[in-house]
């Protein structure tokens, strides 16, 4: 979630008194109020805009991480995000994505689909030596084009048959193209018709859950959601923020439901570069912030709980006394992840987040083992 | 291999084609290799001596709305929205089915706005002879971004870069940094025209407090760098500095009556409050008021912190709107600034990773020059390191620039600029459309992507094979039997997903000259390696041009 999402509107604080004293305009009401939040475990509530969600939190496979983030102090977008994808926080010359590590740390050969980028770039967090393949968003992806023909690839295989990266993405682009093209049209001639869904990232998350479940080798797979800027006018159960959650929540719950018996073994992560101010600003919004909150969500999942160690909002237990502090280092629940659902050894999770930090132990139980 | 002295001079001729400029078009290889690319990069860097031909100057000023106000953009193409909605939301009461029917047509209106801007600027960029002053628009702009998708944004963003960019793409920073502070579509993009000093006489209802996007921006993007030594009671100090900068609003400083926060969203729903003419419809303004200034701007003393604030070191006393212009000056004599403009320029032209030598070099000259855009750019291209043939053929083309090389070196005319705005989204690079204030990167590691690979070679054997509806009236008629066409967004909203552009040949016959393989291989000087050179030869006449435009040496410039 590229531009820092409110985690504060997300996963509200409802037992906070302090909360909705910060936020005379743009807080959650409190649950039974009209557009009031959904209450998650008598402190936490969740916004009323990730209603489709509820299902997962009550049966157990969705949990959140609070108080969790990058401990580098930057409130620059471009530096949080930066280091959110390299893994390495305050490190600026990492070259690769943490995601791409994670893959290269997989012993044996990688296949052309084994990590899956939705977008026309390949973002931070998938750079890197394993292949990506990326597929474009909405209806484009399903397109046919002119490299699809025999004759014309066969003319364009001539000029990159070298070893330069120009070469390398043509070979990868080439390949997972033929791969996917062939899984998506076998699957739309049998399916629904091919009638996409009217919301964007639906549709977006219903091709994806498709693919994984056509394609076993497909392991990791990531998306780009931006628009959570909230400067101004955030809104609290309507307006900015909720009209951005609703199609992110509708689109989970159905990536959820579409990918079947997958979902079993899926391990869904969502995360920003940082929090917001806790205090809304002059104009309705938030400002730049610092700790967030994580959602973890899948099979793999012990879900129903909110984990962390939550710091509170007193003026005293905020971060430069403005922003949520940070109590868990958002590499601790992904390294959670790589050690109970992807059978990563410590040595393996080191090479993925080079000097993270020690555990807390915050996150212990998150995913079963 | 050595290189022949013919073979060398060929590839500085390229070189400076596709680095000062978008690549050859017909005939440019001949005329540089005449003049010599030393004149060449000369007569670049002073654009006023260079003749637009008249068709291209008269076809420009069709696009009618680059040229008008602010103001004027406002009244003619957003106000009968907000007109129309409020008018249905009354009738309805409050249907929202009702009040998107009642502006549906005004807003497909309004889209003429957005495609002339992108039209204007592809023009101009494929067809216009001031190649230098063209890729420094797209530069600054991408420097100074704002996205056309965000609310009035959308009717300001062509105005934005024809009057506080074009202008000043070689002369002084500060007046380039001046008229974007100046200028609505920013003050907008960033927030700042709510920023409001808190308990000021105009602090009211969404103007209440303090808003750090414009200041924080202002630092990291545009000037100093997000290493450039300032801090976050730097960002909040800058702030209160600009306060009260935004747009024009009703007089009296109490704003409107439309106050209710997050009613309305950031789609420019809630600016009936803040222009005075949208509150009384007979008058332009309120009696008593300062005239609305059209360019947009307005400086709100009511909304402004006058208390003396420490900025960087420096004490800058209350007052008023000379406080910016003093942040400002600050801000443009930066050693800092100078560090970070110079790298950005030394990418763009030179390398991913710039020699740092030729960096310090044209920040030194910024300092001296006080901060000169034509001097720094005449360092840089004259330098050892820029004329460096380890350099040539190094940059990775981003989609704009891959796109409009393509249109260029294929020399076909284009009434309908869809096919190639619509590529440019697919690739993850919609013109006008970058959502975040950093803008577009120009590094391969931003654009080279497997998929993006097959994207390309699609729109290169589609434009190489002669199937691109290029020709086509755009939307006035279908080419087909003359049926009316609804004009499409040019700039999404939400950014993409919704492309709809096809590579391959439709029903309606033929819709551009497809370009010939042999001068197309001339125009770009057969400058192909052998192996590209002889899969070319290998293949049927007809995906000569495509391979040719989908080449590696190509891919690059």
């Amino acid at each position: 979630m590229g531009g820092a999402v409110d985690g504060l509107n997300v996963v509200v604080p409802h037992g906070e008194p302090a909360y909705y004293d910060a936020r005379p305009t743009i807080a959650i009401g409190r649950m039974g109020a009209d557009g009031g939040l959904i209450d998650l475990d008598g402190h936490f509530g969740l916004h009323p805009a990730l209603a489709p969600l509820e299902s997962q939190w009550r049966d157990g496979t969705l949990a959140f991480v609070h108080a969790c983030g990058s401990p580098d102090p930057t409130r620059s977008h471009f530096d949080a995000q930066d280091f959110m994808e390299s893994g390495t926080p305050g490190i600026k010359s990492t070259q690769d994505g943490w995601l791409n590590r994670a893959l290269a740390a997989i012993p044996g050969t990688h296949g052309p689909t084994e990590a899956l980028s939705l977008g026309p770039t390949l973002p931070r967090i998938l750079s890197g030596k394993a292949p990506v393949a990326n597929i474009a968003l909405g209806r484009a992806a399903e397109r046919p084009m002119p490299m699809d023909r025999p004759v014309i690839e066969a003319a364009f295989d001539r000029l990159y048959a070298g070893n330069d990266s120009i070469s390398r993405a043509y070979r990868d682009g080439r390949e997972a193209r033929m791969r996917l093209m062939s899984e998506l049209t076998q699957d739309m001639a049998q399916a629904n018709g091919g009638a996409p869904s009217p919301q964007g990232f639906s549709d977006d998350t219903d091709r994806l859950a498709r693919l994984i479940g056509r394609d076993p080798t497909i392991r990791v797979a990531f998306m780009a959601l931006g628009g959570w800027d909230t400067h101004v006018s955030e809104g609290a159960a309507n307006g900015q923020l909720a009209g951005h959650l609703k199609p992110l929540g509708e689109g989970l719950a159905s990536l959820a439901k579409q990918l079947g018996p997958s979902y079993q073994d899926t391990v869904i992560l969502v995360i920003s570069d940082f929090g917001r101010t806790m205090h809304e600003n002059g104009n309705g919004g938030t400002d730049h912030g610092h700790g967030n909150v994580m959602w973890v969500m899948g099979g793999p999942v012990k879900g129903g709980k909110v984990y962390g160690k939550w710091p509170g909002l007193s003026p005293g237990s905020l971060y430069q006394e403005r922003d949520l502090a940070i109590t868990t280092d958002f590499r601790e629940p992904i390294a959670a992840v790589l050690r109970s659902h992807m059978q990563f050894s410590d040595a393996q999770i080191d090479r993925v987040f080079p000097g993270r930090p020690r555990s807390t132990g915050n996150v212990d139980g998150l995913i079963k083992v | 291999m050595v290189e022949s002295a013919e073979e060398s001079k060929r590839d500085r001729i390229l070189h400076v084609l596709n680095r000062l400029g978008f690549g050859p078009r017909p005939g440019d290889f001949e005329r540089v290799s005449a003049m010599g690319p030393e004149r060449y990069v000369q007569e670049q860097l002073h654009p006023e001596s260079i003749a637009i031909p008249g068709d291209l100057t008269e076809r420009v000023n069709q696009y009618r709305t680059i040229h008008m106000s602010p103001i004027a953009l406002f009244v003619e193409y957003q106000r009968p929205i907000m007109e129309a909605r409020r008018d249905a939301r009354a009738e309805s009461g409050g249907d929202k089915v009702a009040i998107k029917d009642a502006t549906k047509d005004l807003r497909i209106q309004q889209r003429i706005v957005m495609r002339e801007a992108v039209e204007a600027r592809m023009m101009r960029a494929i067809e216009g002879p001031r190649q230098l002053q063209e890729v420094m628009t797209a530069f600054w702009f991408n420097h100074f971004n704002i996205f056309a998708g965000k609310g009035l944004d959308n009717i300001w963003t062509g105005v934005f870069e024809e009057t506080a960019i074009r202008p000043h793409t070689m002369g002084k920073f500060r007046t380039l940094l001046g008229a974007i502070a100046h200028h609505p579509a920013m003050l907008f993009y960033l927030d700042n025209w709510q920023n409001t000093a808190p308990g000021s006489a105009g602090s009211k209802g969404k103007f209440e407090g303090i808003n750090e996007n414009y200041a924080r921006e202002l630092m990291e993007l545009h000037t100093l760098g997000v290493n450039g030594g300032y801090s976050q009671a730097d960002v909040i100090a800058l702030a209160h500095i600009l306060t009260g900068s935004g747009l024009p609003r009703g007089g009296g400083g109490g704003g409107g009556g439309h106050r209710r926060p997050g009613a309305a969203g950031m789609q420019g729903a809630g600016m009936a409050g803040f222009f005075p003419f949208m509150r009384r419809r007979q008058n332009f303004r309120r009696p008593g008021a300062a005239p609305v200034d059209p360019s947009g701007f307005n400086f709100d003393a009511q909304r402004h912190d006058f208390s003396s604030k420490n900025f960087l070191g420096h004490e800058i006393e209350g007052g008023g709107i000379a406080e910016g212009e003093h942040a400002l000056d600050i801000l443009a004599t930066s050693a800092a600034t100078a560090k970070h403009l110079s790298f950005k320029l030394a990418q763009y032209f030179v390398a991913d990773d710039p020699p740092k030598a030729l960096v310090s070099r044209i920040a030194d000259r910024y300092l001296a020059t006080d901060g000169e855009i034509r001097a720094v750019l005449e360092t840089m291209l004259t330098s050892a390191e820029f004329r460096d043939p380890r350099y040539y053929g190094a940059k990775f083309k981003t989609p704009y620039e891959y796109v409009v090389s393509c249109v260029r070196a294929t020399g076909v005319p284009i009434r309908n600029y869809r096919p190639l705005y619509g590529t440019m989204q697919i690739l993850g690079m919609p013109l006008y459309g970058c959502q975040t204030p950093n803008g577009y990167a120009n590094t391969q590691d931003a654009w080279l992507n497997p998929g993006a690979m097959m994207t390309r070679l699609s729109f290169a054997t589609a434009l190489g094979s002669g199937n691109l509806p290029l020709e086509n009236p755009p939307f006035e008629e279908d080419a087909g039997g003359g049926a009316m066409r609804r004009e499409p967004a040019a700039v999404p909203r939400n950014g993409g997903g919704k492309v709809n552009i096809k590579f391959d040949t439709g029903p309606h016959g033929p819709k551009m000259t497809p370009p010939d393989p042999a001068q197309l291989a001339a125009t770009l000087g057969d400058y192909f390696s052998p192996s590209t050179a002889s899969a070319v030869e290998a293949s049927p006449t007809q995906l000569r041009a495509p391979l040719i435009l989908g080449s590696p040496e190509f891919m690059k410039r």
